[in-house]
C-alpha cells in the first residue's frame, strides 16, 4: 500500500488544531439552540392566543428558588472542572455532587409545578393552546435536563470509582459546555414563560 | 472490499463465509465503508423512489387514464418526494462526503468514527420505518397506508382528523430519526474538517469540497433542526392532543409552513452545495488548470450558506404575507443569484483556456452548468412575487425544482460517480457505457423537464391524477412520461455499468486522472488506514508539486 511522500517539507511549524470535543458539543449546542429557537417562536407567536380558559397568566407562577438553584449549580460544575484540572479529587467530587444535587432539585422544582398544574388547576398540554406552549417548551428543557443528569451521574459514578483524574479534564469540560448551555436555555425560557408570556 | 487481498500468481486465496464479510460490513466503523454503504443505500432507495416517478408518469400518459387510484397516487407523490430528498440524495452526499472528505484533508478516519456509524443506521432505519408504512399504516383504523399528505405534510392535513391512522405518524418519525442522523453526521463532518487536518493543510488549502461541505453541514445543523422542532410540534398534537396547528383552537396553519419552510429551503442548498464541490474538483482537473479564483469561491459558498437560511418565505408568496415581507423574500431569493453566478463564472474561467478533456465526468459537469444556470434563471423568475402568483402550484414550478434537482445535483453527482468510482473500486467505468448513459439521461432529462414548463404556463397544477383532455396539456403530458422512460433506460445503463464495471472494468491505479487533491495519493481502493504515513502538504495541489518538483504551486502560496 502505497503512501504520499511529504511533498516539500517546510519549515516545521507547529500545527494546532482545535480540539474535536469541543468543536463538537459547540456544533451540537448551535444545533440545538435551533431546536428551542422554533419552540420560543411558537410560544411567543401564541402567547395569548389560546381561545379558551385558563390563560397562562392566571396558573403560572415563577419557580424563583429552583432557577436560583439550577444557575448556581453552573457555577459548581464550572469549580468542579477546575479543581479536577487542579488535581484536587476532593473538591471535585463534592462540587460534581452538589452540581447533581442542584440539578435534581430543579428537576423535582418542574415535577412540583407540573403535578400543581395537573392536578390542582386542571391545565394540561391539551387544555388550550397556552398549555400546548408551556408543556413542549417546558418539557424539552426538562428533557435536556434529564440527559444533562445521566451524564453528570455516569461522571460522578466512574469518579466514585477512581476512574476520572486530570487527564479527563477535557473531556468533563466538554460536558460542562453542554450543562451551561442548559442552564442558559432556562435564562431565555424563565424570560419567556413567566416574564414576557405572562 | 477485497482490496486487502492482494493477488500472488500461483497462490489460491481463500474466499471468506458470506456471514463473516456481512459481519464486517454491518460493524464497521471504517468512514471509506460506511462512505459505500450510504451510496449503495441510497442508489436502491434511488431505484425505489425512481419506480414511483415512472408509475405518476404512466398515470399522466393521457387524459383520464386509470392506471392507479387517486388515492394510490397521492401516496406515490408523497413518498417519491421524501424518498428523494430524505432518502436518496442526503445520504448519497454524505456517502461521498463520509468517503472523500478524509482522504481529502489526508486524515485517518472521521472524528468520531462510532458515530458516523450510528447516524448512518439511523438513516437506514428511518428509511425502512417510512417504507414500512405501506405494510403497518393502516394501524387500528384500516385507513389510509403509506403516507399521502404531500412531502411537506401541510398542516391541518396532518391532524388526526384528517389523517387517521398512522401513515403520518410514519412520514412524521422516519423523517425525525433520519434528521437526527443527518445532524450526527453533519456534527462529524465539520470536527474531521476543523480537527482534523493533516500538517500543513490550514483552511485556505483545503480542496474546495471539503469547504462545501463544511458549509453544508453548519447549515444541517442550524437547518434539520427546525424541520426537527416541528415534527416535534405535530407529534405532540397528533399523540398528546396539543393545538400547535390546530385551527379550531387557534393554532396556525401558516406557523408550520414557515417552520417547514426555514427547513425546506436551505435544504435545497445543502444538497446542491456538495454538488458545486465536486464539479469544483472535476472541473478543474479535466480542464488541465488549476480553480479560478479559489478564495472567491469560498467567499460565494459561505455567503450562499448565509442567504439561502433567509428566504424561505418565497414558498408561500400565495397565502397572503404583508407587502414589506414579500419585497424582504423577492430581494433575498434574488441576492442568491449572485453568489451562485460568480461559481458559474468562475468554473467558465477554469475551462477558459484549458486542455479540456471531454471524458464522461467532464460531460456531466458541462451539463450541469448549462442546466444549473437554467434552473437559476427560472428559479429568479419565480422568485418574482406577482409572477408566482400566477405560477404557485403549476407544473412550471415542479418542472423549475427538478431542474435544479435533476438537472444540477443528479448531474453532478453522475460526474462524481464517474470520477471517484476508480478509487473507491480500484476500476475503470466503461467510458463507452458512460457516453450512452450520459446522452441517453440528457435526452431524457430534456425532453422531460423542459416540456414540463409548458403545461405549467398553460395552468396544469401539481399534485393531480388526472386531467381533462382538449386542455393543451396532452401531448405535452405525454412528451413528458416519454423523457421519463428514456431516463429510466439510461439509469439502468449506469447501474450495470456499475456492476459490471466491479469486476470487468479497466485497472485503475493511483491516479487515473493524473488529479493534483490528497485522495488520488493513496491506491484504489485505500487500505483502511488510509495513508501509512500522514502526509504534510505546502500547497492546495500536493499531487502537482510532488509531480512537478521543478515548478512547485507551493513556491505561489
Amino acid at each position: 500500500m502505497s503512501a504520499i511522500a511529504t511533498a516539500l517539507p517546510e519549515t516545521s511549524r507547529p500545527w494546532f488544531l482545535p480540539d474535536r470535543g469541543r468543536v463538537s458539543m459547540a456544533c451540537l449546542i448551535i444545533a440545538e439552540s435551533a431546536i428551542f429557537t422554533i419552540f420560543v417562536v411558537a410560544y411567543l407567536y401564541y402567547a395569548g392566543k389560546s381561545l379558551s380558559g385558563p390563560a397562562a397568566r392566571d396558573v403560572l407562577e415563577a419557580p424563583v428558588f429552583y432557577s436560583i438553584c439550577l444557575l448556581t449549580s453552573s457555577l459548581t460544575i464550572h469549580l468542579a472542572g477546575r479543581f479536577l484540572a487542579r488535581g484536587q479529587h476532593v473538591a471535585f467530587l463534592t462540587s460534581w455532587v452538589l452540581t447533581v444535587v442542584l440539578g435534581g432539585l430543579f428537576l423535582f422544582g418542574t415535577g412540583q409545578e407540573w403535578r400543581h398544574l395537573i392536578y390542582q388547576r386542571g391545565f394540561t398540554i391539551s387544555t388550550n393552546l397556552a398549555g400546548t406552549t408551556y408543556y413542549s417548551l417546558v418539557g424539552l428543557h426538562a428533557f435536556h435536563l434529564t440527559v444533562g443528569l445521566v451524564l453528570l451521574l455516569i461522571v460522578l459514578i466512574f469518579a466514585l470509582s477512581g476512574h476520572v483524574g486530570r487527564d479527563h479534564a477535557a473531556r468533563v469540560e466538554v460536558l460542562s459546555m453542554y450543562w451551561h448551555f442548559v442552564d442558559a436555555v432556562w435564562v431565555v425560557v424563565f424570560t419567556v414563560v413567566y416574564v414576557i408570556g405572562r | 472490499m477485497a482490496a486487502d487481498v492482494m493477488a500472488f500468481p500461483g497462490v489460491q486465496v481463500e474466499s471468506r463465509p458470506w456471514v463473516e464479510i456481512l459481519h464486517e460490513w454491518v460493524t464497521t466503523v471504517d468512514h471509506k465503508r460506511i462512505g459505500i454503504l450510504y451510496i449503495a443505500y441510497a442508489l436502491v432507495f434511488l431505484v425505489i423512489g425512481g419506480i414511483e416517478a415512472t408509475i405518476m408518469r404512466i398515470q399522466l400518459l393521457h387524459s383520464h387514464n386509470h392506471f392507479v387510484s387517486p388515492q394510490v397516487f397521492n401516496r406515490m407523490f408523497t413518498m417519491h418526494g421524501t424518498t428523494m430528498i430524505f432518502y436518496v440524495a442526503m445520504p448519497v452526499l454524505f456517502g461521498f462526503a463520509n468517503y472523500l472528505v478524509p482522504l481529502m484533508i489526508g486524515a485517518r478516519d472521521m472524528a468520531f468514527p462510532r458515530l458516523n456509524a450510528f447516524s448512518f443506521w439511523l438513516m437506514a432505519f428511518s428509511g425502512l420505518l417510512l417504507y414500512f408504512s405501506f405494510v403497518g399504516g393502516s394501524g387500528l383504523y384500516g385507513a389510509g397506508n403509506a403516507p399521502d399528505v404531500g412531502w411537506w405534510a401541510y398542516a391541518p392535513l396532518t391532524a388526526k382528523a384528517f389523517s387517521p391512522g398512522h401513515s403520518s405518524d410514519y412520514w412524521t418519525i422516519a423523517v425525525l430519526v433520519g434528521g437526527f442522523g443527518s445532524i450526527g453526521t453533519a456534527i462529524n463532518l465539520i470536527a474531521t474538517i476543523l480537527c482534523m487536518r493533516c500538517p500543513g493543510m490550514h483552511l485556505g488549502r483545503m480542496p474546495l469540497l471539503a469547504w462545501l461541505t463544511v458549509v453544508m453541514s453548519g447549515m444541517v445543523l442550524i437547518t434539520l433542526t427546525p424541520l426537527a422542532a416541528a415534527q416535534l410540534m405535530l407529534l405532540v398534537d397528533r399523540y398528546l392532543g396539543g393545538h400547535f396547528f390546530d385551527t379550531q383552537a387557534g393554532g396556525s396553519a401558516a406557523l408550520w409552513m414557515h417552520f417547514f419552510w426555514i427547513f425546506g429551503h436551505p435544504e435545497v442548498y445543502i444538497l446542491i452545495l456538495p454538488c458545486f464541490g465536486f464539479i469544483s474538483e472535476i472541473v478543474p482537473v479535466f480542464s488541465r488548470k488549476p480553480i479560478f479564483g479559489y478564495p472567491v469561491m469560498v467567499g460565494a459558498s459561505v455567503f450562499i450558506g448565509f442567504v439561502s437560511m433567509s428566504v424561505w418565505a418565497h414558498h408561500m408568496f400565495t397565502i397572503g404575507m404583508s407587502s414589506y415581507a414579500n419585497s424582504f423574500f423577492v430581494i433575498t431569493s434574488m441576492a442568491v443569484g449572485i453568489p451562485t453566478g460568480i461559481k458559474i463564472f468562475n468554473w467558465l474561467g477554469t475551462m477558459w483556456g484549458g486542455r479540456i478533456l471531454f471524458r464522461t465526468p467532464m460531460l456531466f459537469s458541462i451539463a450541469f452548468l448549462f442546466q444549473f444556470l437554467i434552473a437559476g434563471l427560472t428559479g429568479i423568475m419565480l422568485a418574482a412575487a406577482p409572477f408566482d402568483w400566477q405560477l404557485s402550484n403549476s407544473y412550471f414550478v415542479v418542472a423549475h425544482f427538478h431542474y435544479v434537482i435533476v438537472g444540477g445535483i443528479i448531474f453532478a453527482l453522475f460526474a462524481a460517480f464517474y470520477y471517484w468510482y476508480p478509487k473507491m473500486t480500484g476500476r475503470m467505468l466503461s467510458e463507452t457505457l458512460g457516453k450512452w448513459h450520459f446522452w441517453l439521461f440528457v435526452i431524457g432529462f430534456h425532453a422531460t423537464f423542459d416540456t414540463m414548463h409548458i403545461p405549467g404556463v398553460l395552468g396544469m397544477p401539481r399534485r393531480i391524477y388526472t386531467y381533462e383532455p382538449g386542455r393543451g396539456w396532452d401531448t405535452m403530458n405525454l412528451i413528458v412520461s416519454i423523457g421519463a422512460f428514456i431516463q429510466g433506460i439510461a439509469i439502468l445503463i449506469f447501474v450495470y455499468n456499475l456492476i459490471a464495471s466491479y469486476w470487468k472494468g479497466a485497472l485503475a491505479g493511483n491516479d487515473p486522472w493524473d488529479a493534483w487533491t490528497l485522495e488520488w495519493a493513496t491506491s484504489s481502493p485505500p487500505p483502511a488506514y488510509n495513508f501509512a504515513s500522514l502526509p504534510v502538504i505546502a500547497s492546495r495541489r500536493p499531487l502537482w508539486d510532488l509531480k512537478h518538483p521543478e515548478d512547485p504551486d507551493s513556491r505561489y502560496d
